[in-house]
């Protein structure tokens, strides 16, 4: 158990290629992080020079109390899981979870003790002598993470782990990695590209684009109050709303519809989630429907207003019908960013 | 019932006679090599290769395993199938530990020149044996290695061939396995032995098959490293026995074309036992 310290941590490749720009953050101990981002945003090369598999640029990594910017992964008290499981094909699941104990030269009775006990909190007794490549691919990760464990590492790391599973696999896994997480409770570094994976697990995100982090913080703190437009955009299913609009000083204008009070002037954009937009007769948002998509448990309405594409959330019993409708906004439930740099106001 | 249900077609028919045909004619010589190695000599001089089978056999096999010709009396059958042997094992073996090591280095160690390496060694395929083989011998010479193993075989086992085919087999090896095992703390050596070599096993069984034969049926280099009897390989020592047999006396036929059967064997056998794996290892791999 260790927290993690970045300071400045940042990766050039030879041609010049800057993939993370410096990147400075600290991870508490016992802490879940995830850092997710599109593909490309430099959040796997972020995650490799925190287990030691590339090699930072400049910067300084700590783990515990000691730098480890060229210390070896095997000596770095970590343990990963990777997307396409890497276990050796040609070992049984007993020697796969085994392997990295036998390498520390830790003896045999004791190897055997702890790979009944990662097995048993795995449910994998029954495959222990079954070979890697005999798995399914809930098996596979299962035993992936048994490699993981075993070791008792002061740091688990894990690289888009879930992507190869099915959807209702995936689901399943991720509330069985976060429960043996918090149950180990050892800091653990997350990497995924699936906000929902992202926003359900992690006790802080990291949101990556473009090699730079976008934001660091809570769940709800990510969701509610995002740091840019790429946050607001990517978090979320439907994401926010973002509307091109217009602040005098005193009130911010979508077309000719005043939503909010601030001092700011210029062109801004204005956040509001799908939920944060309530139908309601005398409300001064003026929207046209043109789609509805029926989930079930809600309804999204997808149309225009003020010649701008919006998605409006609503509840399963709200009739709703193709064609004009009016809305209003929560309080407080607007997010404006400066449309020329993006940031929030 | 599956008998009549299944259809009667004459292309099967075809099909079928054209193999059998094929196979006829491949085992025709074999037939013919062991339809005269169970005569006696006087009678495969008199009527030529026929269809009667004689008794002659255990005699023929006595001679051919047993006796030995020229001056020192140590080329028996026996010491040539011996040689062979050393040959066909330490040939595929090297070839197989070398190429396997220079492919390793290739493909996993960021060497400067490694690509520029491997195209060095891939183009040595354009030089065979018999374009190098004065240098080759002069080496092997003034090593001190003439009618040794050491010359018969080093000379040999550097291989583009199977360097090759491990380095491409190596390279479709998923990098996470090498992250895997770097966290799980094994080193170069352990990485090789653990997990690469055992990965590699149906692909070292297809290349065993190829070099063995290949090392089995060598003659230009035995002819010229080993001079000494007692050195001789079977490939090269049956050409010997037809050949110190001319003059007045009858060849052996009985016994030279028992001895060629005999060299045919073990190539066969080999191919036979690792024929499973050596599909396998040419379709398919388990990783």
């Amino acid at each position: 158990m260790a927290q993690v310290k970045l300071n400045a941590v940042r990766k050039t490749y030879p041609n010049g290629f800057e993939a993370v720009k410096p990147a400075s953050f600290d991870i508490a101990d016992g802490e879940f992080v995830v850092l997710v981002g599109p593909s490309g945003c430099g959040k796997s090369t972020m995650l490799r020079m925190i287990a030691g598999l590339e090699d930072i640029s400049a910067g300084e990594l700590s783990i515990g109390d000691s730098v480890v910017n060229h210390v070896d992964p095997a000596d770095r008290d970590i343990a990963m899981v990777f997307q396409n499981y890497a276990l050796y094909p040609h070992m049984t699941v007993r020697k796969n979870i085994g392997y990295g104990l036998k390498n520390r030269k830790i003896p045999s009775a004791e190897i055997d003790a702890k790979v009944a006990e990662a097995a048993n909190m795995l449910n994998l007794n029954d495959y222990l002598d079954r070979k890697a490549s005999q798995l399914s691919g809930g098996q596979r990760q299962r035993v992936a993470m048994g490699r993981a464990i075993v070791r008792d590492p002061a740091l688990f790391l894990f690289d888009e782990p879930l992507s190869n599973l099915d959807a209702k696999l995936r689901n399943q896994m991720r509330i069985e990695i976060k429960a043996l997480q918090r149950r180990l409770g050892v800091t653990a570094v997350y990497v995924t590209h699936d906000q929902v994976e992202a926003m359900t697990m992690a006790d802080r995100i990291i949101v990556m684009n473009g090699g730079v982090i976008e934001q660091i913080g809570t769940p709800s703190e990510v969701y509610h109050s995002p740091a840019s437009t790429f946050v607001a955009s990517f978090m979320g299913a439907p994401p926010m709303n973002l509307f091109d609009g217009h602040a005098n000083g005193s009130e911010v204008h979508v077309g000719s519809t005043p939503l909010h009070r601030h001092a700011h002037q210029g062109k801004v954009t204005v956040g509001i989630r799908p939920e944060d937009i309530v139908p309601d007769v005398t409300g001064p948002l003026a929207i046209h429907v043109n789609i509805i998509e029926e989930l079930g448990a809600h309804r999204l309405l997808h149309g225009h207003t003020a010649e701008q594409p919006v998605t409006i959330h609503v509840a399963k019993d709200y009739p709703a019908a193709i064609g004009p409708m009016t809305a209003s906004i929560k309080p407080d439930a607007v997010s404006l960013f400066d449309t020329a740099t993006g940031r929030r106001l | 019932m599956s008998v009549s249900t299944r259809r009667f077609r004459w292309s099967a028919v075809l099909d079928h006679s054209i193999l059998i045909i094929g196979s006829l004619i491949m085992i025709l010589p074999v037939v013919m090599l062991l339809q005269m190695a169970s005569t006696t000599d006087v009678h495969t001089m008199k009527n030529g290769p026929g269809l009667g089978f004689g008794d002659q056999l255990p005699v023929n096999f006595d001679k051919a395993m047993f006796k030995a010709d020229g001056f020192s009396g140590e080329n028996t059958g026996l010491r040539m199938l011996y040689n062979s042997m050393i040959l066909g094992f330490g040939f595929a073996i090297g070839k197989i530990v070398i190429g396997m090591m220079a492919a390793y280095a290739i493909v996993y160690f960021r060497l400067k020149f490694a690509t520029l390496a491997f195209w060095v060694i891939f183009t040595t395929l354009l030089l065979p044996l018999e374009v190098r083989i004065l240098p080759s011998y002069e080496i092997v010479q003034k090593l001190g290695m003439l009618n040794t193993y050491q010359g018969l075989i080093i000379p040999l086992i550097a291989s583009a061939t199977a360097t090759f085919f491990f380095r491409q087999f190596f390279r479709s090896v998923p990098e996470e396995l090498v992250e895997a095992a770097r966290i799980d703390g094994a080193g170069p050596i352990k990485f090789f032995v653990d997990i690469l070599v055992p990965l590699s096993r149906t692909m070292v069984a297809a290349m065993f098959i190829i070099m063995f034969v290949y090392g089995w049926n060598q003659y230009l280099w035995p002819t010229m490293i080993t001079t000494d009897e007692g050195m001789y390989t079977l490939v090269r020592g049956i050409k010997q026995i037809t050949q110190a047999l001319e003059g007045t006396n009858l060849p052996e036929y009985g016994r030279s074309n028992l001895l060629a059967l005999i060299a045919i064997l073990p190539p066969v056998l080999i191919v036979i036992f690792f024929q499973s794996w050596f599909v396998k290892g040419l379709t398919e791999s388990d990783k």
